[in-house]
């Protein structure tokens, strides 16, 4: 599969997924699904409903693995076999539903299952160091030029965008190189929009890859360098956002063009 | 949503501008925390006192401290299933099952405190068999113990056989709810417990300091040792007025801090509310799910165990009677009067404790005024949803202020 220009010549995809194949008993998911992500490059991911974003997701995420097809992640074959597997590969997952726990404040949300402790006497029980949690987050969130209200407050006081920022903002402590979101404009205003399209400019200028799965073409010729755009299981374009315009990539997405980028 | 934006966004460096800002910003999100409780048990006091002066007595308090030690554990207990969104229907059930087991040792002629560890470990088990059977089979928790409820009443019924009433004659079982501490140690408790907490407090200011983090008002820090100051010298004098401290009320509230401890500052507590904030994310940040589920399930029977243990010690016996009656409604309307959410998630110890003495001062101050059971019924019936009804409306709240 060609792509058209990369970032620099001799760059390296931090992330690059090849010709995954995928079926759900005999339903045909993915045929045939390649795409790469450079760091410091923002990939849309677009397509109709069914076309395979959620399951091409997963598969990146370790939720899923794949019949057929390869990952690398920065050029060395990767065995993603569960969640756990795509952390340690540096890979994290904003999912729509932001997996956030509403009563607990915005540092513990941070740090859920990941909490900075120290031993006590009986082994079983560890004492979490809170400050520590909040210093460690402080500089993560300055870097990302986030502004929350006191990291003491519930996430259930946030708005929206607010919300969607504590959880990248969670990818991105967790030292990841590839940020998977999924959806993370769709639940919110005009404004909260901004703030999150924003924080993705901010995730790329960090040197991150970042695939962004989106509905909205306004969204994605915002923010996006790229745009793979996925139909009836396969890839069906990657575009320049410069060269190519919504209509086409609608057009694309549809079927109502042939094929352009030789998929 | 505007008013949502301008409460949380409130100034640059994102600490509430004065301590009744931040009070009234988690009044607004539905924290009410102790309040409404406090509220509450503050009116029945007055009420009760204005009726019958023989209420605030010493005397009657220190009996008061009695009555709610067995609510009190149980409620605990009921607060860990609740903060996890489930329900425990079988812990009043589990007190009497443990109360059997150890006046039945006892008068076997085993030691006393090998009768206690037997009691405790059989309801250690009674709440891994539940914990294993919600969490692995997926039964849900109010059908496994609504049905371990009936079993366990069963098994206490075989346990005490032909005679029904089997009373206690060890010394030292009968002396748990006998014994009061002398008047200098509980006044050395109270210091005890200031010292702890002004420690912690100016330990916390320390490390926040060091690391060049916000610290919050130091009104808000000082408030919170004179407030343990004030109420401990209050409870000590009170009790001290009569007897001292009852050994069982120091008992319930050695676990009440104990767990409070746990659920506010261990990663076990902070996983169990995160279980009951949203399983699933726990389950996709790697938390044990099962694994906490099963602990908390054999903790809240545990606590039962010891319930029932300190209740057989102020009843003398074991009956069929024991861990029947009003036991677990009681019990669960403690944790729900105290604040702690049915809907899991939110809540604490702490919360148990004031609804239990909400619970205890109505029955109390009801048999003071002799009043019939009828109207301690539909009065405590009140009180619990009014609790409950408190819950749901702050619930409905959250969820406006929220998203």
């Amino acid at each position: 599969m060609q792509s058209m220009a990369r970032p620099a010549a001799d760059a390296k995809p931090v992330l690059r997924v090849e010709h995954l194949r995928k079926s759900f008993g005999a339903v045909q998911a993915l045929s045939d699904v390649s795409l790469d992500v450079y760091p410091g490059e923002v990939v849309a991911l677009v397509g109709d409903n069914g076309a395979g974003k959620s399951t091409t997701i997963k598969i990146i995420s370790g939720v899923e693995t794949p019949d057929e097809g390869e990952i690398f992640v920065d050029g060395q074959r990767a065995h993603i076999d569960s969640p756990a597997a795509a952390e340690r590969y540096g890979i994290q997952t904003v999912y729509q539903d932001l997996a956030l726990c509403d009563n607990l404040d915005i540092v513990s949300n941070l740090f859920l299952g990941r909490e900075i402790t120290r031993p006590l006497v009986p082994p079983m029980l560890r004492l979490l160091n809170k400050s520590a949690m909040e210093e460690k987050a402080k500089p993560v969130l300055d870097s990302l030029g986030i502004r929350l209200p006191a990291l003491s407050t519930p996430v259930a006081g946030l708005s929206g965008g607010q919300r969607q920022t504590v959880a990248v903002a969670r990818a991105v402590l967790w030292g990841s190189k590839v940020v998977l979101l999924d959806e993370p404009t769709a639940a919110l205003g005009v404004a909260q929009t901004r703030q999150v399209l924003n924080l993705i400019l901010r995730l790329k200028a960090k040197g991150l890859g970042v695939i962004v799965i989106s509905h909205n073409m306004h969204d994605v010729f915002e923010v996006a360098d790229r745009i793979t755009v996925l139909r009836l299981g396969r890839t069906a374009g990657v575009f320049e956002k410069t060269a190519v315009t919504p209509e086409h990539v609608v057009a694309v997405m549809t079927g109502a063009t042939a094929e352009v980028s030789g998929a | 949503m505007n008013a949502q934006e301008q409460r949380v966004v409130q100034n640059p460096k994102g600490q509430p501008t004065s301590l009744i800002g931040a009070w009234r910003a988690r009044i607004q999100s539905g924290e009410l925390g102790l309040i409404p409780v406090l509220i509450g048990l503050v009116v029945i006091w007055v009420v009760f006192q204005s009726i019958n002066g023989h209420f605030l007595t010493g005397r009657n308090l220190s009996n008061l401290v009695l009555q709610i030690a067995t609510i009190g554990m149980l409620g605990v207990g009921e607060t860990f299933i609740l903060l996890l969104g489930e329900i425990d229907l079988s812990i009043a059930a589990v007190s009497g099952v443990a109360a059997g087991v150890l006046v039945q040792l006892s008068v076997a002629g085993v030691n006393a405190w090998l009768a206690i560890l037997a009691a405790v470990l059989t309801g250690a088990l009674i709440g891994l068999f539940q914990g294993w059977w919600v969490t692995y089979i997926g039964v849900p928790s109010f059908i496994v113990t609504l049905a371990g409820s009936l079993g366990y009443q069963g098994i206490l019924l075989a346990m005490l056989g032909q005679e029904g009433t089997v009373p206690i004659s060890d010394k030292f079982l009968l002396s748990i709810a006998s014994s009061y501490l002398p008047a200098w140690l509980g006044w050395a408790l109270a210091v005890v417990a200031v010292a702890g907490v002004a420690w912690s407090v100016t330990r916390t200011r320390r490390d926040r300091t060091l690391r060049g983090l916000d610290l919050g008002s130091g009104t808000s820090a000082g408030l919170r040792i004179a407030l343990t100051a004030v109420v401990s010298a209050i409870v000590v004098l009170v009790l001290n007025s009569y007897r001292g401290v009852p050994v069982m009320g120091l008992i319930l509230l050695v676990f009440v801090v104990f767990f409070g401890f746990v659920l506010q500052s261990t990663q076990f507590g902070r996983h169990v509310y995160a279980l009951g904030g949203n399983a699933e994310a726990s389950r996709r940040a790697g938390i044990p799910v099962r694994t906490i589920r099963m602990a908390v399930f054999t903790l809240a029977s545990v606590m039962g165990a010891i319930g029932g243990i300190l209740g057989a010690s102020r009843l003398g016996s074991a009956s069929p009677a024991s861990g029947g009656g009003n036991l677990l409604m009681d019990s669960i309307a403690a944790a729900v009067i105290g604040g702690t959410s049915l809907f899991g998630g939110r809540g604490s110890v702490y919360n148990a404790l004031a609804g239990a003495l909400v619970i205890g001062s109505v029955e109390n101050g009801m048999d003071l005024l002799s009043a019939p059971s009828s109207t301690k019924y539909m009065i405590e019936g009140g009180i619990l949803l009014i609790a409950v009804t408190i819950d749901t409306l702050t619930r409905r709240r959250r969820q406006r202020a929220g998203k």
